[in-house]
C-alpha cells in the first residue's frame, strides 16, 4: 500500500467517526490474502463494524479495553505453540501421552491450556497405519487453546466440502500421499468436541530436547494435513 | 437446514490454498467483529451465532468471507434481541442511550472468561440410548431449523465409537427449545457407507452425533 493510499484511508476512517484510533497496519489487507483487491478507502465490512463498535459502546454493551484485551490473547498468546508443547510433552513421556489419549481436556489442562472452544478436546493419534484428518463442514469448529483461531483454508469451502468425501485426494494434493494401507480417519468436529492430531515423530529425533521438539511441530499437522518433519520448524504455519 | 454451509461431500469448490504465515486477522475490522461478539453477552443460548450465519442465503453466504458473516450473524441478533436498531447500525449514532444492568464483560476479566469458556457438558442423569460397538442408524431428518447432523451422514449407519458423556442438544438449545441434554457419541461411518465403492475400504468419518440424531440399526 502506497503512502498515498494508507492517508486516504486513515482520512476515510476518521471521517466515518473512528472514536478508537485505527492500526494502520492491522487495517492493510494481507498480500498473499485470497479475498478480494486491496481497497483504498475503508471495505464496506469496515464501515460497517466501525459503526456496531461505536453503538454497542455508546449502549453500554461493550468495552473497549475488553476488546483489546481478546484480541490481544488470541493474536498473541492463544495459538499453535500450545499445541505444540502439548505434542512434544506427549512424545518424551509415555505416561503423559496415555494420559492425553484417555482424556484430552485433562492432560492439555496440566500444561495451563483450556477454555473456550476446547472445553471438551480429544486427542487422536498418527500412527504408521492411522492418519486422522480433523475438519467442521458445518462451519468452523477448532480447537482454540491449542491451535488459536483456526487459518482460512480451515474454514474455506474447499477444505469443509472435500476433507470428508475425498481426504485422500485433498492431501495428496497438499502434498501428503498416504500409502493404501494407512486407514483415513477424518473427524468432523460438528458438535461440542474438539480434535487435536498427535502427529508421529519424526525419525532422527531421539537426542532433541522436549523444546526443540515443540519447535518441529506445525499446526497443520496437529489438524492432520501434513507430517512433522525434522525440516518443518515452528506451530506458526 | 439444508443450506449451503452444510458442505460436506459437495463438489467442484476448488483447490485448498494454505496461506504461508498467515496473520491471525487480515484486516482491523476483523479483529473487532471477533472481539464484539466473543465479548458481548446476549443472551443468546451457545450455537445461536452459527444459526444466525446458517440462516444467511446461499448465494450471499458464499460470496461472503469469514468474518463478514461474523459481522451479519452478530448484526441480525442484536437487531432481533432488541439491543440496537437497525438505524442505529446504519447510522453508527445510538439512539437508545446506555443500556443498564446488563453484564459487560471488562478487560480484567477477559482472561478468565476465556478460561471458563462455555461448557456444553451437563452433569445431570440421561441414560444412554446406545452402547460403545453398537450398530446405527442416522436419522433421516430434514428440518429447516439448526441441526449438527449433515446431510451426507443422514440414513447411514455407524458404529458408536466413543461415548462423550452428557451433552446440551445443541439442535433444540439453539433455537430457545431447551436443552434436552442427552449423549453424544463419536460415530464411526466407513467411506464407502458414506460415498459408495469408490471410496477407500479402510477410511472413516467420525461425526459427534447426539441420542436424538441416532436409531437402532
Amino acid at each position: 500500500m502506497s503512502t498515498t493510499r494508507r492517508d486516504l484511508l486513515a482520512t476515510a476512517l476518521t471521517a466515518a467517526g473512528a472514536a478508537a484510533a485505527p492500526r494502520l497496519a492491522g487495517a492493510e489487507e494481507s498480500h498473499d490474502h485470497p479475498e478480494p483487491e486491496h481497497q483504498a478507502v475503508p471495505s464496506d465490512p469496515a464501515l460497517r463494524t466501525r459503526a456496531l463498535e461505536s453503538v454497542l459502546v455508546a449502549r453500554g454493551l461493550v468495552d473497549r479495553a475488553a476488546l483489546d484485551a481478546l484480541v490481544d490473547a488470541y493474536e498473541r498468546e492463544i495459538g499453535p505453540r500450545n499445541g505444540a508443547r502439548v505434542i512434544a510433552r506427549a512424545w518424551v513421556d509415555e505416561d503423559y501421552k496415555r494420559r492425553l489419549l484417555s482424556n484430552a481436556t485433562a492432560a492439555i489442562a496440566e500444561l495451563g491450556f483450556g477454555g473456550e472452544e476446547g472445553e471438551q478436546m480429544v486427542a487422536v493419534e498418527n500412527t504408521p497405519r492411522v492418519h486422522n484428518l480433523v475438519v467442521c463442514t458445518l462451519c468452523s469448529c477448532y480447537p482454540w487453546p491449542v491451535l488459536g483461531l483456526p487459518p482460512l483454508w480451515y474454514k474455506s469451502a474447499a477444505y469443509r466440502s472435500r476433507s470428508v468425501i475425498d481426504p485422500r485426494g485433498l492431501l495428496k494434493e497438499l502434498g501428503l500421499e498416504l500409502a493404501p494401507e494407512v486407514d483415513v480417519r477424518v473427524w468432523d468436529s460438528t458438535a461440542e468436541v474438539r480434535y487435536l492430531v498427535l502427529p508421529e515423530r519424526p525419525a532422527g529425533t531421539a537426542k532433541l530436547s522436549e523444546a526443540e521438539l515443540a519447535a518441529l511441530v506445525t499446526r497443520d499437522a496437529m489438524v492432520g494435513i501434513a507430517r512433522v518433519t525434522v525440516a518443518s520448524g515452528g506451530a506458526r504455519a | 437446514m439444508n443450506g449451503v454451509h452444510d458442505m460436506g461431500g459437495m463438489q467442484n469448490m476448488g483447490p485448498v490454498r494454505v496461506e504461508k504465515n498467515e496473520p491471525v486477522f487480515h484486516a482491523e475490522w476483523e479483529r473487532r467483529v471477533f472481539a464484539m461478539d466473543d465479548a458481548i453477552d446476549g443472551d443468546w443460548p451457545g450455537g445461536a451465532g452459527r444459526y444466525q450465519q446458517e440462516l444467511i442465503p446461499p448465494a450471499e453466504y458464499l460470496r461472503m468471507s469469514y468474518y463478514e458473516r461474523w459481522l451479519r450473524s452478530l448484526s441480525e441478533r442484536l437487531v432481533k434481541s432488541g439491543l440496537v436498531t437497525r438505524k442505529e447500525l446504519e447510522t453508527g449514532i445510538a439512539e437508545g442511550g446506555n443500556t443498564q444492568g446488563r453484564k459487560v464483560l471488562r478487560a480484567d476479566e477477559v482472561r478468565a472468561a476465556i478460561a471458563r469458556g462455555f461448557p456444553a457438558t451437563r452433569s445431570v442423569a440421561a441414560t444412554a440410548k446406545f452402547h460403545v460397538g453398537e450398530r446405527v442408524r442416522a436419522r433421516n431428518i430434514n428440518t429447516t431449523g439448526h441441526t449438527r447432523l449433515p446431510r451426507y451422514a443422514r440414513g447411514k449407519q455407524g458404529t458408536i465409537a466413543r461415548d462423550h458423556g452428557v451433552f446440551a442438544f445443541n439442535d433444540s438449545r439453539v433455537q430457545g427449545l431447551g436443552e434436552k441434554p442427552q449423549h453424544l457419541y463419536s460415530v464411526s461411518f466407513a467411506a464407502r457407507e458414506l460415498w459408495g465403492p469408490a471410496a477407500a475400504a479402510n477410511d472413516s468419518v467420525h461425526l459427534d452425533l447426539w441420542d436424538d440424531h441416532l436409531e437402532p440399526a
